[in-house]
């Protein structure tokens, strides 16, 4: 205890961390999230608080939240629960207006994204100055467990395939302005890194948008917090092309973006949210963008 | 214009063109070559496509990372969590 103590005071410098945990049926997965956090926080000695925004989710994921609460204390753990499923996009706003942090680490309670890589963040925005940090799992070390032929076939087809489409139908028109700027990136990375951005990168959006970032779907990403109310306020799209959005904009506001690899392992328990009907979904966005853009 | 339109034009055009010199609608006197290379054009073209779109997938499906270590780690923390949480009095 008194070498954590020390150690904080050591980090005192001002800065407080604000981790947004929104969940829906979480009940397995949050204490063991929390777990990890409040050890890689002590451990590393950053200020910091976990804000956890359950939209009521029916397998009772709040009340084990409130027992968490008790054990850790109400300056580490805040709840701000909201009475109904109301998605991820608002459930990160509404965190954000809690948070009283000047930083704000986003990521998913289901145990994909591990705690352990929040030190590197924090020390990668140090180095740096960096808007934000964001977490990749295209590059270096990064990479993915759990993920099975059909899974990763989905996840493909969903951040090659279908965002870049999306957006390069959507037309960001004023990303397009840095042609010349983009081509000569272009040499020198294909000299440079033959393969960091063909690893099931998001080629196509990474050649028509370059968002300066491998990684554009992962939800894993620390913000000064200034810049993420910035970035809510501009983005209007919803679920997963939210996170891909808030990057690409991110780039077009001349924000500054750090990235860190990260292993990503997949949910062990509860639900995915990640279908078979995802490719049907996917069929169908892409019709009605083709119909209608 | 729509991307739908853009595209059915751009097929249109290309199904008109190859048409053209397939069936020789405007009596063009075309080589006899032409014609060979051109009507099972659009089979070729398909599967040059097709291929070429296996392919990529394929590529980029298997060389993803596979992160065996950092499984195993975080199913070591989670014991020890469960084990730590019901210590201090976490019911789950
Ligand atoms: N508050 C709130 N949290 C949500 C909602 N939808 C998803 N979440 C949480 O957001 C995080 C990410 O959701 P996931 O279902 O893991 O989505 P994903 O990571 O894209 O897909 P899989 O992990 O493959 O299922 C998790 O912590 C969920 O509990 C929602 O509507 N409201
Ligand atoms: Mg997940």
């Amino acid at each position: 205890m008194a070498s954590r103590r020390s150690d904080t005071k050591r980090r005192g410098d001002g800065d407080k961390y604000s981790v947004l945990l929104p969940t829906y049926n979480e009940r397995e997965n949050l204490p063991l999230i929390v777990w990890l956090l409040v050890k890689y926080f002590g451990e590393s000695g950053y200020d910091y608080e976990i804000i956890v925004i359950d939209d009521g989710s029916p397998d009772g994921t709040l009340q084990v939240a409130e027992q968490l609460q008790k054990i850790y204390g109400e300056d580490k753990i805040v709840l701000r629960p909201r009475a109904q499923k109301l998605g991820l996009g608002t459930a990160y706003i509404h965190g954000i207006k809690h948070a009283k942090g000047n930083f704000i680490i986003i990521m998913d309670a289901d145990l994909s994204h591990h705690p352990k890589f929040i030190p590197e963040f924090i020390k990668k925005q140090k180095e740096g100055g960096y808007d934000l940090v964001s977490g990749t799992r295209y590059k270096g070390d990064g990479g993915v467990y759990g993920w099975d032929l059909r899974r990763k076939l989905i996840r493909y087809l969903r951040e090659d395939v279908y965002f870049p489409l999306l957006f390069s139908l959507c037309g960001l028109s004023s990303l397009w302005n840095s042609v010349n700027d983009t081509l000569l990136h272009i040499i020198s990375d294909s000299l440079t890194l033959p393969f960091s951005h063909s690893r099931g990168a998001n080629f196509i959006t990474q050649v028509l948008l370059r968002p300066g970032a491998s990684d554009l779907t992962g939800s894993f990403r620390l913000y000064k917090k200034e810049v993420l109310e910035r970035l809510v306020e501009k983005c209007v799209s919803k679920g997963y092309v939210f996170q891909m959005e808030m990057i690409v904009r991110a780039r077009q506001l001349g924000y500054t973006i750090g990235e860190v690899p990260i292993s990503f392992v997949d949910r062990v328990y509860g639900e995915s949210k990640l279908g078979g009907n995802e490719i049907v979904s996917f069929l169908k966005g892409l019709l009605t963008l083709f119909a209608t853009t | 214009m729509t991307k739908l339109l853009q595209w059915l034009l751009g097929v249109s055009i290309l199904g008109v063109a190859w048409g053209i010199v397939t069936f020789d609608i405007l009596d063009l006197r075309l080589p006899h070559v032409y014609k060979e290379v051109a009507w099972p054009m659009p089979v070729y073209l398909l599967v040059v496509f097709g291929c070429y779109s296996l392919a990529t997938v394929g590529y980029r499906v298997a060389t993803f990372n596979d992160c065996e270590e950092a499984a195993k780690e975080l199913q070591a923390q989670i014991q020890e969590a469960k084990d730590d949480l019901k210590r201090k009095g976490l019911k789950m």
